[in-house]
């Protein structure tokens, strides 16, 4: 692989922002038909080396070199994506650039032809048939973008990158909004575009698709290069060792010992927009247990955590906390009961972006005597919190009075989590915990969540990903149009039998109780 | 050469006062054009502006009587616009605000100065302060806009003054004027210094700047209507009361406005009439967003706003320029501090292309 010519050199790239260093001094080459994988935690700086290498940003230091046309390795101008598009760099983003109501061909051609050109369609359509079949992108070019699924809508923005005879090729994260089908086509289509000489810079926190596709890691953890290996040679642990820079230790989940039960629905039915989310669900959460709450996204996952949460009233039936009636109970409330939770869209609904970090992690509590007195906030309790806060949960930001939106997804959820857990909750509701989140950041969620539960908190995890329920819960529910059955202990259950309860095609095992 | 917009973590303070200060300066030089066109000199206008405004005691005095209003409207606007609360009816509050004044202090009750002025002044709050409740309140149960129910009730309100003056208030004594029948003398604010009119109101409104202020970095109220302002779903997950909070926002924003009112009517007129108020509820609109909305700004907006007026007056009277050329200044001013706030969410750079070697 090794000897093929190099297509693009970043040299000694350097990035500050303010006393960050998001890249230090990290070099990389990129050869002609090699799958080169960026591999980092959030927050590790991989998006701002892309986002210099297309010209987004400038770096303070180094250079960008492309292959001319003439053989040559040639400087590209920093700060100039006009530049990087002429050199053959394609950039595929997380967030599609596409216009919505044009189509898929239309969006290919796109900032390529003067503003008015007639009769150049059928040439473009060829070019992109062309590319299509070398490919294997297959795509109704004559759909609206909108019309497209997620999937669909990344191969048109690969087709854009290549339609503009792209030799670099970078995906930044592009599983993030697949499913694994899905994925499983991107990767066989990389494969066949590198064949076929492309270059492609693979950006992932995914240490297992890394794996299954690329030719060569590049690991990058805050800001500098960690390690650089061949993907062939690459052992799982080591890789995931440099991501995180320590030994990630695998969270073990002792057998929960549950108390008494401390959440009840009672036969909770909820309307919420017009049709039923809820219908007569019951639950039960003990004391000292983690309860996992599969199901595919929609089946009433989201009205089970707005009644948590104070942010809904059931329609019918009854919510009791220690035996008492919250039914009514406002989101203060609750949290004054002692219960944690954590939202599913957590910078929408988990901090105020524009407020700082001490504020965010004293805004469930900023009435008690802790952060107020006599109305009057007391701003060194506040800013003396989210310090011990940001050391004891790793939340990494330039510090307490920094602006919660500067912050990445990870370290917002790390926030939360302080903001929750340092209450000592006897109620968690984790809706989403790690959806998004890297290796590290992940582990120490659930390490968190189990110890939780070990004090003796009752927790309901929500989640989409099996992995996790079957890593942190003791019992499985599964919710299935808005009806919520009780799949039993999660010892002995099988992942089939949840994925048909999920279809909503088993019944539960019989004899179960709660 | 090419240029770069980069996005700002955080605008300095120094950087926001500098892009206010030349908005105003950038204002000044576009009104330039009308003013040579009128076939004046703006330099010439421009100190006679200067002099109108602030160049004796009389002139301050003037320019801070005119002031005294704007910055109890602009402050209405700013904690209301901080809350995402469009309050666009501070005119209709203001008369409201006065009409209350002159019910509770034109002798229904007799009372010395000492209770007689913060009773009015209270009657006033309370009754600015409830007609943005009002509207609030429907906002919240039926989801009805609140922009157009205080524009509109703008409207209402000063017709339903009228009336009150032409009716029940009128004043028996006014030779037939349609005003209101006249405060008690215990009920009047205390002029500042003899023989201007500067009067207490002025005091009223740099202590409720101050006020504001420190409500906004100090109190629990203060960070609770931060967060419902700027992100109103994470304040109601974290269990900060939305609804109640946002009616304290409109009864303190309806009750500066109302204040306003008073003080026109206790501190300068005496009664009530129609003409109270020459937009100061609506001026206040501009004044909170030349501030920034910031409470210590909307004082500087404001005494900015009136000196504009009060001077421009001044120079039409020395040389015959239109005083409209004040909306222009004022119109043009908010314009560039419009555009003056995307320079404090991006950073422009400019540097050289860098020519391959």
């Amino acid at each position: 692989m090794t000897d093929a010519p190099v297509l693009l050199s970043l040299q000694n790239i350097t990035k500050r922002f303010g006393p960050l260093i998001a890249n230090n001094a990290i070099s990389l080459d990129l050869h002609r038909g090699e799958i080169l994988a960026l591999l980092g935690e959030n927050g590790a700086g991989k998006t701002t080396l892309m986002n210099i290498l297309f010209g987004h940003y400038v770096q303070d230091e180094g250079d960008v070199c492309v292959l001319g046309d003439d053989g040559a390795l040639a400087t590209l101008p920093p700060g100039s994506p006009g530049a990087a598009l002429k050199a053959g760099i394609g950039m595929v983003h997380q967030h599609f650039a596409l216009a919505e109501n044009l189509t898929g061909l239309a969006n290919i051609r796109l900032g390529t032809e003067p503003l008015l050109s007639f009769g150049r369609e059928s040439a473009a359509r060829a070019k992109v048939r062309k590319i299509i079949t070398e490919s294997g992108l297959d795509v109704d070019l004559d759909r609206r973008v909108a019309d497209l699924t997620v999937g669909e809508k990344q191969r048109i923005e690969i087709l854009k990158a290549l339609y503009r005879d792209a030799k670099v090729l970078i995906l930044d994260e592009p599983t993030a909004v697949l499913t694994p089908q899905e994925a499983e086509g991107l990767f066989v289509v990389l494969r066949r575009l590198a064949e076929n000489g492309l270059g492609v810079i693979f950006i992932s926190h995914k240490l297992g698709e890394v794996l299954s596709v690329s030719h060569r890691i590049l690991v990058l953890r805050a800001g500098t290069k960690a390690g650089e290996l061949v993907t062939a040679q690459a052992d799982r642990r080591a890789i995931a060792d440099l991501m995180v820079g320590k030994t990630v230790a695998e969270v073990v989940r002792v057998p929960a010992a549950p108390g008494k039960i401390l959440l009840e629905f009672d036969n909770v039915s909820l309307q919420s927009g017009g049709r039923q989310a809820l219908s007569r669900v019951n639950l039960q959460l003990r004391a000292g247990e983690v309860v996992g709450l599969a199901g595919v996204s929609g089946n009433g996952q989201s009205g089970i955590a707005a009644l948590i949460s104070g942010l809904a009233v059931p329609n019918s039936g009854a919510m009791r906390l220690y035996g008492q009636d919250v039914t009514r109970a406002s989101p203060r409330d609750l949290v004054n009961a002692g219960v944690a939770r954590m939202p599913e869209d957590r910078q929408h609904d988990g901090v105020v972006g524009t407020m700082s970090v001490a504020d965010n992690i004293a805004i469930e509590d900023v009435r008690s005597p802790a952060f107020s007195k006599m109305g009057l906030l007391d701003r060194k309790a506040m800013r003396e919190r989210a310090t011990a806060a940001i050391a004891g949960y790793d939340v990494r930001c330039p510090g307490p009075d920094a602006e919660a939106r500067l912050l990445s997804g990870g370290n917002v959820q790390k926030l939360i989590l302080a903001r929750v857990l340092e209450r000592d909750p006897r109620v968690i509701l984790a809706n989403q915990p790690t959806r998004g989140l890297d290796v590290g950041a992940q582990a120490e969620v659930h390490r968190r969540i189990l110890a939780a539960r070990d004090r003796g908190a009752a927790v309901l995890v929500i989640s989409e990903d099996l992995d996790e329920l079957f890593a942190l819960a003791d019992r499985f529910l599964v919710a299935h149009a808005g009806e919520v059955s009780d799949a039993g202990p999660s010892d002995g259950l099988d992942r089939g039998t949840i994925g048909l309860m999920m279809a909503g095609q088993a019944r539960p095992p019989v004899g179960i109780a709660s | 050469m090419s240029l770069r917009l980069e996005p700002r973590d955080n605008a300095s303070v120094g950087l926001k006062l500098g892009v206010s200060l030349a908005a105003g300066l950038i204002a000044l030089l576009l009104v330039a054009i009308p003013v040579l066109f009128a076939g004046g000199s703006p330099l010439n206008a421009y100190g006679l502006m200067l002099q109108g405004a602030f160049g004796s005691m009389f002139a301050l005095s003037e320019t801070l009587n005119r002031a005294t209003p704007l910055i109890l409207t602009g402050l209405a606007c700013a904690v209301a616009f901080r809350a995402k609360l469009w309050n666009i009816g501070a005119e209709g509050q203001l008369y409201i605000g006065a009409l209350a004044a002159v019910c509770v202090g034109s002798g229904l009750l007799q009372l010395p100065p000492a209770l007689m002025i913060p009773t009015v002044m209270i009657a006033g709050f309370l009754a600015g302060g409830l007609m943005m409740v009002i509207p609030t309140i429907i906002k919240q149960r039926f989801g009805a806009d609140e922009v157009v129910i205080t524009l509109l009730l703008n409207f209402v309100v000063i017709l339903f003054i009228q009336m009150l003056i032409e009716g029940v208030l009128k004043d028996p004594m006014a030779l037939g004027w349609p005003q209101s029948v006249p405060l008690i003398a215990e009920a009047k604010l205390p002029k500042l210094l003899p023989r201007l009119r500067m009067h207490w109101g002025l005091i009223v409104g740099l202590v409720a700047a101050l006020i504001l202020w420190l409500m906004v970095r100090k109190t629990v109220l203060g960070f609770e209507i931060r967060a419902v302002g700027e992100n109103k779903a994470a304040a109601r997950f974290a269990g900060i009361p939305v609804d109640a909070t946002m009616l304290k926002v409109a009864l303190i924003s309806g009750g500066l406005a109302g204040l306003a009112g008073v003080g026109e009517v206790a501190g300068v007129k005496g009664y009530l009439s129609s003409d109270l108020s020459p937009g100061f509820g609506y001026s206040g609109i501009v004044v909170a967003m030349l501030a920034g909305l910031s409470p210590i700004g909307t004082v500087i907006a404001a005494v900015f706003v009136a000196a504009v007026f009060v001077g421009a007056d001044s120079m039409s009277r020395a040389t015959g320029i239109s005083s409209y050329i004040a909306d222009l200044v004022v119109a043009l001013s908010l314009l560039c501090v419009l555009v003056g706030s995307f320079f404090l969410r991006f950073r422009v750079k400019f540097e050289r292309r860098q020519v391959e070697a």
